[in-house]
């Protein structure tokens, strides 16, 4: 285990446009931060097809390039970009440390930015058939659907989105929820059910997936009259929420009861003094791409002044002082 | 060969026998396309991988968008899939992007 004597101002742990946003705050600030992106960087835009709503771009962008802008963005300013995941942090005590593979750096202030991470079924053949026809990743994998029958699960906009942009390849996509209300915005909704191409299946469970060795079909549960039936298909698209990935900072801060990090008020500050939590880590609500950005450049500034208001309490015991006391 | 080269080799449909079955050492290849966005998280670990194991293994990538036979011999479905092949076939499937521990890991038993 190496540890090196460096503290830094600020470590910023994630990569989406919270993690990306306080890092260009930081950076500009003169925090000179060091940011842990994480091997999956860039956050759930990764897997977006175009975003429509990230004001300032009119004709809209696509999620990586978006949050490649940003990324660009955090490194003019300086910002140190690692592609590594943190395995541990400490985060009680004046000096924070994170620990990835071997070594361990120290920073006054931590800025927790994970995200959330798309949510599984959870039902039998699902986890095998991951990648042979499961999928969570709609603009990368609906190439090699073309002229399939498909379904898509979820009743929010990821999975009206991903169910329009499927209809570009496969023949069908049905979209199947487990209620018949949704949660889509109006427009995302409106939309699907404008596309000749998809089938709305509400009230409706997925029970098991089912194949060997890619997908042929997934086994329903009607919700109102416990009917069960059975649809074939070659692709599952799986878009059902997210949860927060808090599990490195569990025991450490106080989080929800579904796991979201809790935030002071309208800051970002958590339950431990120097640490910051922002984006969808704490968002149950919203969850844009826009206040995920906010609330990072929100924790950036929020850092900002703890630092400068706990190093002015420090100075006056130190003993490294030049010159007298004013 | 320019000085500023890839430490990965493209293939394609077409070199695909020549270059990965043929090979007398293991190919890792990397099943990829512009559009996917978790191609390009995985892209620079693998550029690593490649650096660090020359002589060793062999990291290929293949743009199925371009290439869609060889993707459809291997019943790939979902990007990024990466597929070691050792001795003309393929020994193990990695599908997703995943970090560069997690990656080598998976590696393991066969570089």
């Amino acid at each position: 285990m190496t540890s090196s004597s460096t503290v830094h101002d600020v470590i910023v742990i994630g990569s989406g446009p919270a993690g990306y946003t306080a890092a260009i705050y930081a950076a500009r600030a003169q925090l000179r931060p060091l940011v842990f992106e994480g091997s999956q960087f860039g956050g759930a835009l990764m897997t977006t097809t175009e975003v429509e709503n990230y004001p300032g771009f009119r004709d809209g962008i696509t999620g990586p390039e978006l949050m490649d802008e940003m990324r660009e963005q955090a490194m003019r300013f300086g910002a140190d970009l690692r592609m590594e995941d943190v395995d541990a942090v400490s985060l009680s005590g004046p000096v924070k440390s994170v620990t990835v593979g071997n070594e361990t750096y120290q920073a006054r202030a931590v800025i927790l930015a994970m995200g959330a991470a798309a949510r599984h079924l959870g039902v039998p053949g699902e986890a095998a058939l991951i990648g042979m026809g499961v999928s969570t990743c709609a603009t990368c994998d609906g190439f090699f659907f073309r002229d399939q029958d498909i379904a898509v699960v979820g009743g929010g906009d990821s999975a009206m989105e991903e169910a329009t942009f499927l209809t570009r390849f496969a023949r069908s996509v049905t979209l199947i929820h487990r209620r018949d209300e949704f949660r889509a915005s109006r427009i995302m909704l409106d939309r699907a059910r404008a596309n000749d191409k998809i089938r709305f299946l509400t009230n409706t469970h997925v029970t098991a997936v089912e194949g060997d060795p890619k997908v042929s079909a997934v086994r329903l549960r009607n919700t109102v009259t416990g009917e069960e039936s059975r649809l074939a298909v070659t692709g599952v698209f799986v878009a059902i929420g997210h949860d927060p990935r808090s599990e490195l900072v569990r025991d450490q801060i106080d989080l929800d009861p579904e796991g979201y990090v809790l935030v002071k008020g309208r800051t970002t500050s958590t339950s431990v003094e120097g640490v910051f939590a922002a984006g969808d880590l704490v968002d149950h609500t919203y969850r844009q791409a826009i206040t995920a950005a906010g609330t990072g450049c929100s924790a950036s500034i929020d850092a900002e002044r703890w630092l400068a208001e706990t190093a002015s309490a420090t100075t006056d015991d130190s003993t490294d002082l030049i010159g007298a006391p004013l | 060969m320019t000085e500023k080269t890839s430490a990965t080799v493209a293939v394609t449909d077409d070199s695909f026998s020549d270059d990965v079955l043929s090979s007398s050492v293991p190919v890792l290849v990397d099943f990829w396309a512009t559009w996917c966005g978790p191609c390009k998280m995985v892209a620079p670990v693998l550029e690593e991988i490649a650096n660090e194991k020359v002589g060793a293994l062999t990291v290929a990538k293949i743009d199925v968008d371009a290439n869609p036979a060889t993707a459809r011999d291997f019943q790939v479905v979902s990007i990024p899939t990466m597929i070691l092949f050792k001795d003309g076939a393929p020994v193990k499937r990695i599908v997703g992007a995943k970090g560069k521990a997690a990656l080598l890991r998976e590696l393991a038993d066969v570089v």
